[in-house]
């Protein structure tokens, strides 16, 4: 058999990468209510051949709620990340390209966000929002921009001072062409990898902060849930509980950040010397 | 630029952020749908105020004066050294952030210059070795790292070595029952091991990453190239031309990324039970405790803002390119 | 001060050296990029040789390639000999930086946070380095005070003179100088090849790679002409001193384009190794291109030097 060269394996790992996400997220949502049934007469049963992950104190299979939870926190994540790129677009950009003013007051405001550490600004918008679904959301999709808008901010300006936009723009081309033909090919890539990299982020972040109580219910048992109340039996020597919904986790942004350093690898034209 | 001139124009930008952190702080608590008096009435903690503290909380706190004229009376309070008395802990907030700053300084300080040092040490050792095996498990390791919540690896690590093998305790930073003036430094370090292990191992990936980074654009820059093709190899090529280069790099991220261990501290803390600044913020948090959680917010910025001024003095004062006012280029 | 010096064996032989980049194509697929096809040159102790070839041909590489320091996804290929033994990997870890020495084009090739004297010693702290370079200083004219300067402290003029004396503090048998005049003024850019002579004479052999053919005639004994990847021609520099004496058409058409024979524009552009001609890579642009140029073309000694073209003799007897 030929041997894949580097591009060829890095697609065959982004492909692999969307399948096991689409599987769990789909897995997920189909089993909502599998993952919160109660059995009593199964309860605490080790991982076995029935349940292959164990079941908890309320004889709820774990397989199911590991699925419903990742599922849950995948797409809390997605959505959160999305909206924190947006966010990221809009300020990096304008502060680019509005002038001194804009650019400092921005640059100042990125410094502020940055100041408060992740998880603290996240309490601290999860208490203003008042506990709940919408707390951890705004409070990922606020505290997670910063760094993006960075990039963005330096990738615009480094664009504009280059000497053939530069010269496109004495050449009388418009804005419009400028932007179109110079500038988007170049910050689209950096948009979408920024944009694939904030999700494990936001995953992680929306993971703990439900697992430190804040935000969803126990009825919606997104992952961080599902690890909190396990918190509470691990002295107990219940491993199960916390050990394959905290390693599905791992998985699950590991999966991302590969994913993300795969489009790179692919849609980065420096990539092409390797 | 002068010297003084840098660094005053630095820490007036920190000043001016500070109290910015400050007045967004207060606005998203004023945001807060919980009341928290009445989140807090009958609770045992107004009950043992005095008449004074209670008013003052509800001037910050309460409905009747407009938001502004509130922070102000707060901002003036605090400036004074009174922060209020915190709901959920029953004592002076003031109080409150001394004792568990300094449980939790321990815990970061350990954490913070064991991930550092070996951070370092790993992003150099990959970065050199770009491609080969050494750098492949270090990037794995890096990016399996950075894949863990912090508050799971806590519980891996509460499982390994608190409930299964039972060398380390489960919780608290001191043992239950004895008193403050019997606990020994041993205790402290056998109770703050695995907290500060777990901040560690996770502190550890990022600053690996960008020394890593770092190292090889190094490897890659023409001095490096030069220097190989004057026959310099091996270690030397680290000593004489690597490790300075790399060095100012990585203390300055370093520093600048103090907020991320008070972040895992957050995590950890709770996990272990560790009395510190991070297990009383989600305590503050849960409880809608305002003013401790006002004073948490403004102290954990004055680190990180602190570690941002101290890696801009750094880098100003290591890098001869920026010392004798050269440009770098 | 010719023929003569050419006896025994050459310091530095290269012979058919290519060196080829692996990249992506669009998509999936990976292609080889040939930079430098065909290169063959001699350098003899105590001669100066010059590489001449316009920018972006690749010819840097070179330099690279025989110090062996190609980037990881170039391959290289073809014979590198130094005084008469192949220099293999093991030879040239051993002699590189001592026998053989590299002078690169600019002050970024130095370390920026090391202090200029230490940098050039390599940290060595012995006496007698330390001495050498006092000497190697007076002679440059620099002051000692320079050894306590970092790279970035240092004037335009002094740049090329530390550079060069990171040569001068070895005892190199080989100096390759990589582009040693870039955008230096006239007067510069003499001082620094002279600095190049220098070293020929005290019995190195150089080699230098430099797109300046005026520069490089004045100083140089022997020209090699580089086009698109090969080596095109050799010559004395004395057969430069008219059109009939030189053997490649590109050869003279750069003569016709020097500013004292006339100035004239050579139409087209070397082409981009991505698509090279068939046979000849001048061809395209030739007015003698023949449908045998588009076949292989030898590289031949032709009236003491040598030529890839097989038109060299016609195109003598035609002028």
């Amino acid at each position: 058999m030929k041997r894949w060269n580097r591009r060829q394996r890095v697609l065959a790992g982004l492909i692999l990468s969307v399948t096991f996400l689409a599987v769990v997220c789909i897995a997920g949502s189909l089993c909502t209510q599998q993952a919160l049934t109660t059995d009593l007469s199964q309860k605490n049963i080790a991982p076995g051949a029935e349940h292959i992950f164990g079941t908890d104190w309320l004889g709820r299979d774990m397989l199911m709620r590991t699925l419903k939870g990742l599922s849950l926190s995948i797409l809390i994540g997605i959505l959160a990340a999305a909206v924190s790129a947006v966010i990221a677009l809009v300020l990096g950009v304008a502060s680019a390209t509005l002038g001194k003013t804009v650019d400092s007051v921005i640059t100042f405001v990125i410094d502020l966000v940055m100041g408060i550490p992740h998880m603290l600004l996240l309490i601290l918008i999860s208490v203003a929002m008042g506990k709940g679904l919408t707390g951890v959301i705004v409070g990922v999709a606020l505290s997670h921009w910063p760094s993006l808008a960075r990039l963005i901010r330096a990738e615009v300006i480094q664009l504009k001072e280059s000497p053939y936009i530069q010269i496109s723009e004495r050449l009388g081309k418009s804005k419009w062409y400028i932007v179109k033909k110079h500038m988007l090919p170049h910050l689209l890539p950096q948009f979408i990898v920024g944009l694939i990299l904030l999700f494990p982020h936001a995953i992680l972040h929306e993971s703990s902060i439900t697992f430190l109580g804040f935000g969803l219910s126990t009825e919606q048992p997104a992952i961080g849930i599902v690890l909190s109340e396990s918190m509470q039996y691990l002295a107990m020597g219940r491993w199960w509980l916390a050990l394959f919904p905290g390693i599905f986790l791992v998985a699950t942004v590991a999966v991302f950040y590969v994913m993300g350093q795969s489009v790179r690898k692919l849609i980065d034209p420096g990539s092409v010397h390797e | 630029m002068k010297w003084s001139v840098f660094i005053a124009k630095n820490f007036g930008r920190m000043v001016l952020l500070v109290i910015c952190v400050s007045i967004v702080t207060f606005w998203l608590m004023k945001l807060s749908p919980v009341d928290p008096l009445q989140a807090n009435v009958g609770q045992v903690a107004l009950g043992s105020m005095s008449q004074e503290q209670i008013e003052k909380l509800e001037d910050y706190w309460g409905v009747d004066e407009p938001p502004v004229q509130q922070y102000l009376g707060w901002a003036k309070d605090f400036i004074r050294g009174d922060m209020g008395t915190s709901l959920v802990y029953r004592q002076p907030v003031t109080e409150v952030i001394g004792e568990k700053l300094s449980n939790s300084l321990i815990l970061m300080a350990a954490a913070w210059i064991l991930s550092g040092i070996l951070g370092f040490v790993m992003g150099v050792v990959a970065g050199m070795n770009q491609g080969k095996a050494i750098d492949k498990v270090i990037k794995g390791y890096c990016l399996l790292i950075s894949s863990t919540p912090a508050f799971w690896l806590a519980m891996l690590l509460l499982m390994i070595f608190g409930v299964w093998l039972k060398i380390f305790p489960i919780g608290l930073s001191v043992p239950i029952g004895v008193e403050a003036e019997g606990v020994t430094i041993a205790d402290r370090i056998y109770h703050a091991f695995l907290p500060a292990l777990t901040l560690s191992i996770t502190g550890v990936s990022n600053i690996a990453l960008h020394t890593r980074e770092k190292m090889i654009d190094i490897c890659g820059s023409d001095f490096m190239l030069f220097a190989r093709m004057r026959g310099e190899k091996g270690f030397r090529l680290f000593q004489y031309y690597g490790f300075r280069n790399v060095l100012l790099p990585g203390i300055t991220l370093h520093f600048a990324s103090i907020s991320e261990i008070f972040g895992g501290s957050v995590l950890v803390e709770q996990v272990f039970s560790y009395p510190g600044l991070g297990q009383a913020a989600v305590n503050a948090g849960l409880g809608s405790d305002m003013p401790l959680l006002m004073a948490i917010t403004i102290v954990s910025a004055l680190f990180v803002f602190g570690g941002n001024l101290i890696a801009n003095i750094l880098y100003g004062v290591v890098d001869p390119r920026i010392r004798k006012g050269g440009a770098v280029k | 001060m010719e023929k003569h010096m050419r006896k025994g064996t050459p310091v530095l032989k290269i012979e058919h050296m290519n060196i080829r980049f692996t990249q992506y194509d669009r998509g999936l697929h990976q292609r080889e990029l040939p930079v430098i096809r065909d290169l063959d040159v001699e350098v003899y102790a105590g001669e100066m040789v010059a590489i001449v070839g316009s920018s972006g041909s690749g010819k840097s590489l070179l330099a690279h390639g025989v110090m062996g320091v190609l980037p990881y996804n170039a391959s290289m290929g073809g014979t590198i000999t130094y005084c008469g033994e192949p220099l293999d990997k093991k030879r040239l870890d051993k002699l590189r930086g001592t026998e053989i020495v590299m002078v690169p084009q600019s002050i970024s090739f130095l370390n920026p946070l090391m202090k200029i004297g230490p940098q050039i010693r390599k940290g060595s702290k012995d006496p007698e380095k330390k001495g050498k370079l006092r000497n190697i200083f007076k002679r440059y004219e620099l002051k000692e005070e320079v050894e306590d300067l970092y790279p970035f402290e240092l004037s335009g003029g002094m740049n090329r003179r530390v550079l060069i004396s990171t040569a001068m503090i070895e005892n190199p048998k080989l100096v390759i100088a990589d582009e040693p005049t870039p955008g230096l003024d006239l007067k510069v850019a003499k001082r620094a090849m002279t600095h190049f002579r220098e070293l020929a004479d005290m019995g190195a052999g150089v080699l230098v790679i430099t797109h300046d053919l005026k520069l490089a005639l004045e100083v140089a004994d022997r020209i090699v002409v580089f086009y698109a990847g090969t080596t095109i021609e050799e010559a004395d520099c004395a057969d430069f001193k008219q059109e009939e004496t030189l053997r490649h058409p590109y050869t003279k058409a750069l003569w016709r384009a020097m500013p004292e024979h006339g100035f004239q524009y050579i139409p087209g552009s070397q082409p981009y190794v991505k698509n090279l001609p068939k046979g000849c890579p001048f061809g395209p642009r030739c007015s003698q291109c023949t449908d045998e140029c588009r076949g292989e073309v030898p590289y031949r000694r032709f009236q003491g030097g040598m030529v890839r073209c097989l038109h060299a003799a016609e195109t003598e007897v035609s002028e």
